[in-house]
């Protein structure tokens, strides 16, 4: 870091070429930094002048109302992935990092289902959209609802929570899982007792980026979540649920100010939704890291 | 493992068991393992049945389209739905309305135009930032900002496709795009950032929106695998005189670079499958690839978004299934961008040894 930088090189040319790459690398930090904070300037200036509190418990109405529908929707939404993406792609990181043999895993078979998660963490979300549209809403006849969209959405998660889970279990110590060994616990209880509480907060990070990542989607939702301006319904199937990127997709180029504002309103609520995730996660991560060093 | 000892006889195992079993409480020993391995192998198979899914269901749906349209589906530059009002017509067996004319070349230029730009706006800016944070920021300065970099990469597209048409897109017409227009030479190759300049929605906006969009994953990335590069190698061309800018060049960034490409390819996948940002940015015109690089244009996976609404009106059902040939296109290059990314870490880790994962 600080160093020698007294000692400038003794030709003009490097020189030159050193002040310009530390000025260089100084501006792109600016170039990332200050589009990013006009970015979330922008959606507070436009939305906190007119946000009115009641936007949280009222419904669409008109051209006005609330945006209580798509608050409640997204957060069914995020219970939802919760609960599948959560489940298989935890498992699925636990059998990476723990169960599946190496040298299944480095080769073969192990490949196939690694290269598959791979693919499927960079692959278009509205192509898995498009599919869930075809397949789920028309092809099974679920119409526009709860089921299909999280069925995509957590296929579009799953390889994200695999990898993190994967890589937290790989973080703990052999000698934890050795200790549980020694002390005669089989595989199966030193790996629920030891080895998977040791890696639970950085699985929970995971967990609640994959969470953030689900809560900002709108290209997967649009044709297999619809839409509504009623409130989510205990139905999975043929009752289309509200979510709250919707709303900013549509609303922001209507003519009716009123409208356009629920358009931003709904993009705050985002805002904040996604930032509270990613900052409860670093603080875990934080902790973590504390609790790790601690323990050696 | 205990497998092993107890396997000669089965039924002695049990009694040796016992109070490990009671122990792990609901489930007898071995069960529970049994549990964790049954249910973690099928977990791990669901994203390989899952894309396989996906895959096999685009691939029926686009056939009828695919032997309509022929192979001119990838060179053709129109977009038309044809009549929707009168008779269906068919070819090769397949019911279409009269007039029908589908390419997906503009909308596949488009794609590669605006993740080039991206990737030209973003890697630069990446490496950059990630020298600043480990290399020339106090770390009470450098943590905080590359916890805010790190944040940047969760922002909902629709939000950053939201200020990107409504703030950025109108600043740069206005103030921007106009000084570039009018002050490069008329010669060619740069001829292309001549001529009018729209009102912010182009291909141009969509590829700098989609650069800051990538900048995170890449940065965020390059920035750990610097901090994983050991201080004795950099410490050491420092003390054979090299400057700060020396050791990044040839020490630092050798170091990690099959992680800096994997990171890349990463966000170019990104930029290719995004979808709403660009939907918004981006103009949505189908049909012709942009004259100059501030044109209206459009992407496969924006045109997938766009038009799926208005697909759903053929009664044939041709242009879903020509969308499914599009979103086949496009899952194919999104798959070939990530196996070649996997090929070039492969063959790159191997010279280069202590390198993080992309």
């Amino acid at each position: 870091m600080a160093h020698v930088t007294g000692a400038y090189p003794p030709t003009r040319g490097r020189r030159v070429r050193e002040v310009a790459f530390r000025t260089l690398s100084a501006v792109a930090l600016l170039f990332v930094i200050g589009p990013s904070i006009w970015l979330i300037a922008d959606v507070v200036v436009r939305a906190v002048p007119h946000w009115r509190w009641d936007v949280l418990t009222t419904v669409p109405l008109g051209t006005g109302g609330g945006l209580e529908n798509a608050v409640l929707g997204t957060l069914v939404i995020m219970v939802g992935v919760l609960v599948i993406a959560g489940t298989v792609g935890v498992l699925s990181g636990i059998h990476f990092a723990e169960l599946a043999r190496p040298r299944r895993s480095g080769r073969a078979g192990g490949a196939a289902l690694r290269t598959a998660t791979e693919v499927l963490s960079g692959f278009p979300s509205i192509v898995l959209g498009y599919v869930g549209y075809v397949a789920l809403c028309v092809g099974l006849h679920w119409g526009f609802s709860l089921l299909p969209a999280l069925i995509v959405l957590s296929l579009m998660v799953t390889p994200y929570i695999a990898k993190s889970t994967e890589s937290a279990l790989r973080q703990v110590p052999t000698s934890y899982r050795e200790g549980a060994d020694a002390l005669g616990m089989s595989t199966g209880y030193a790996l629920r007792k030891v080895v998977i509480k040791s890696a639970l907060p950085g699985i929970v990070t995971g967990l609640l980026i994959a969470l953030a990542i689900a809560v900002g989607e709108t290209a997967p939702l649009l044709y297999t979540a619809g839409i509504t301006n009623t409130l989510p319904s205990a139905s999975l199937i043929h009752q289309p649920i509200a979510y709250l990127t919707y709303y900013v997709w549509t609303d922001y180029n209507q003519p009716i100010k009123s409208t356009q504002y629920l358009s931003f309103d709904a993009a705050l609520i985002l805002v904040v939704l996604v930032l509270a995730l990613l900052v409860v996660s670093r603080v875990l991560v934080n902790r973590t890291q504390r609790h790790a060093e601690g323990r050696r | 493992m205990g497998d092993e000892t107890a396997s000669p006889s089965a039924a002695a195992a049990p009694a040796r068991r016992a109070p490990v079993a009671r122990r792990a409480g609901l489930f007898a020993r071995g069960t529970e393992e049994g549990l964790w391995r049954w249910s973690a192998r099928v977990a791990s198979v669901v994203p390989l049945a899952g894309l396989a899914f996906v895959l096999a269901v685009l691939a029926v749906k686009a056939w009828p389209a695919i032997k309509v349209n022929g192979p001119g589906f990838l060179t053709r530059s129109s977009w038309i739905p044809g009549s929707t009002y009168a008779n269906p017509v068919v070819t090769n067996g397949v019911a279409h309305p009269a007039g029908a004319s589908y390419g997906a070349w503009p909308l596949i230029a488009g794609t590669l135009q605006t993740s080039v730009i991206a990737l030209i706006v973003a890697l630069p800016i990446s490496i950059g930032t990630a020298f600043a944070l480990t290399e020339r920021l106090p770390p009470w300065l450098a943590k905080p900002l590359g916890f805010f970099v790190e944040v940047l990469a969760g922002i909902p597209s629709v939000i950053i496709g939201l200020w990107g048409v409504l703030t950025l897109g109108p600043f740069l017409a206005a103030h921007v795009y106009p000084l570039i227009a009018n002050h490069v030479p008329n010669v060619p190759v740069l001829r292309y950032f001549r001529g009018p300049t729209g009102y912010g929605e182009g291909l141009l906006t969509s590829g700098l929106v989609l650069g800051l969009m990538i900048v995170p994953i890449i940065a965020s990335t390059t920035r750990d695998l610097f901090l994983q590069v050991p201080p004795l190698p950099k410490e050491g061309a420092e003390a054979l005189g090299m400057t700060e800018a020396e050791v990044a060049r040839r020490v630092t960034i050798p170091w990690v670079r099959s992680g800096i490409i994997g990171a890349t390819v990463l966000g170019l996948g990104r930029a290719l499958g995004e979808t709403i940002a660009v939907a918004m940015i981006s103009g949505s015109v189908l049909g012709t690839i942009s004259p100059n690089i501030f044109g209206t244009m459009s992407t496969v996976a924006a045109t997938i978004v766009s038009q799926l609404d208005s697909a759903a009106t053929d009664g044939t059902g041709f242009a879903i299934a020509t969308l499914a040939e599009a979103g086949l296109v496009l899952a194919v290059i999104s798959v070939i961008v990530n196996v070649a990314a996997r090929v070039i870490v492969n063959n790159s880790s191997r010279h280069v040894a202590p390198v993080g994962r992309g």
